[in-house]
């Protein structure tokens, strides 16, 4: 197994055995996503014409502030065990240590997505065909995690990490945003989205900023 | 039998081929302060050497910088003959550091965290090589409580079976014996001084004069960040060495 492969799936391995024993980050990010959806559902009245064009934004902020939760514990507690050190002494690449946390935290987001897609249709009776509306949301997420583990850094170099995150981090994921919600818009019937290829500008997006986040993540590790 | 004492502040020069870690000119800023100021040393097969110094004398960052974990801001740094500045990921395989903290996850068990870094390091055979540092630390009945769970001086042991489980050709320490019982801060003493003789090479700094000075053949001192001496170490004799590292430091930790 080539070194790379090898140390990617050890570190994975281990944020996930340490998610299933501590149950951190995921709690946090579904409770967080439920609350978000039931307080839409309470403050907005939306009819039922109106909801291919709203619904899929109510859902994508949903995932979006409930990943933010994920991101920003992803070297959080790293940092506060004093465990990161012991990565960074390790004979591994920093696109290593990207890659795995941007495994990592995809993983949390599908769930997060697969959790959140059925509470939505409950709550808001919106019909949707699920296989195009899970496949946008988890090229969705591809793009929010490369942004995310990367601005998840930075910001756990700054004293106001909890606060920085979502400041760094929301301006850039705005074409994410905005071919996400188009591109599921399309999907549960939003006419006024079909004539732009939302699926192709996420697939860049993604391409990106995952490229753009394992060149640069070596430089915000250094302190 | 009377001990004979010889305490010089001569550096002997290594052959440049014998040489695993050699530093220069190593300066380390923090904002305006500077915690490291052009400090070069270098580390032979066989070298156990203490670092010494008061609280503040820039020990830690210079274990850092020398581990790679933190940059310096001027100087170069070459271990096994590789440039540790340049390639940091080929010369961390050769490097092994216990610092302050374990750098283990405690809700992992000690055979997760070792198995995890084993697998980091690409450490050969690594199911029996785990064994075999759990029993050298004494951890071997321990081997799957979680981390967390553990004293902090058994923590510590944990600590140092990570650092020695991929065999670095250095082995750096920060103040190692902090949390150990006297048995084992005796059983690590032995281990360190036969880890170097073994052909390595280990750096260990400490406040405590009398627990280092049994094991290593030479000191170095530093203050205020500067390497101000090497006490060449023969049959050491710790009521004069205390007294120079007194005299060098104008410190008190060579009395407690």
């Amino acid at each position: 197994m080539p070194p790379f492969v090898r140390q990617v799936l050890a570190l994975l391995e281990k944020d996930l055995r340490l998610e299933l024993r501590t149950k951190d980050a995921l709690s946090a990010m579904l409770v967080f996503a439920f609350l978000v959806l039931v307080t839409f559902n309470f403050a907005l009245d939306l009819r039922p014409e109106l909801m291919s064009t709203v619904g899929p934004g109510v859902l994508w902020i949903a995932v979006v502030f409930g990943a933010t939760l994920g991101l920003g514990r992803t070297f959080a507690a790293e940092r506060d065990q004093g465990t990161l050190e012991g990565l960074l002494i390790a004979p591994v690449d920093r696109s290593v240590l990207y890659v795995a946390k941007f495994l990592t935290n995809l993983m949390f987001m599908v769930i997060l997505e697969l959790v959140s897609l059925p509470l939505f249709v409950l709550l808001f009776n919106v019909p949707v065909q699920p296989l195009p509306v899970i496949g946008t949301l988890v090229l969705g997420a591809i793009g929010l995690s490369a942004v995310g583990v990367l601005f998840s850094a930075v910001a756990g170099n700054t004293r106001a990490r909890e606060v920085m995150l979502p400041v760094l981090m929301f301006p850039v994921i705005v074409p994410i945003l905005i071919g996400v919600v188009q591109a599921m818009g399309v999907a549960i019937g939003n006419e006024s989205a079909r004539d732009m290829p939302w699926i192709s500008l996420l697939i860049a997006f993604d391409a990106i900023y995952l490229a753009t986040g394992a060149i640069v993540f070596e430089y915000v590790l250094e302190e | 039998m009377t001990d004979t004492v010889s305490v010089t502040t001569v550096t002997v020069p290594s052959p440049i081929d014998a040489v695993i870690l050699r530093a220069e000119h190593l300066t380390r800023r923090y904002g305006d302060a500077i915690a490291l100021r052009d400090v070069s040393l270098s580390l032979t097969p066989g070298d156990c050497v203490a670092l010494l110094g008061p609280n503040g004398a820039g020990k830690t960052t210079l274990i850092r910088v020398l581990g790679t974990s933190l940059r310096p801001s001027q100087g170069t740094l070459t271990v096994g003959g590789i440039d540790a500045l340049r390639h940091p990921a080929r010369a961390r395989s050769q490097l092994g550091l216990v610092g302050h903290q374990t750098l283990l996850y405690g809700d992992l068990s000690v055979h997760e965290n070792l198995q995890l870094y084993g697998r980091l390091y690409g450490v050969p055979e690594l199911p029996a090589r785990i064994t075999e540092v759990l029993d050298t630390v004494g951890l071997g009945d321990h081997r799957d409580a979680l981390v967390r769970t553990l004293s902090r001086g058994m923590q510590q042991r944990a600590a140092v079976a990570r650092a020695i489980l991929h065999q670095p050709r250095v082995l750096l320490l920060d103040e190692p014996e902090t949390g150990l019982d006297d048995a084992s801060q005796t059983a690590l003493r032995e281990l360190l001084r036969e880890w170097a003789d073994g052909g390595r090479a280990v750096l260990v700094s400490s406040h405590r004069l009398e627990w280092v000075q049994e094991m290593v053949n030479r000191a170095i001192v530093l203050r205020e960040g500067e390497l101000v001496d090497e006490l060449q170490l023969r049959s050491p004799s710790a009521p004069m060495l205390a007294a120079r590292y007194r005299e060098l430091v104008g410190a008190t930790l060579a009395a407690r």
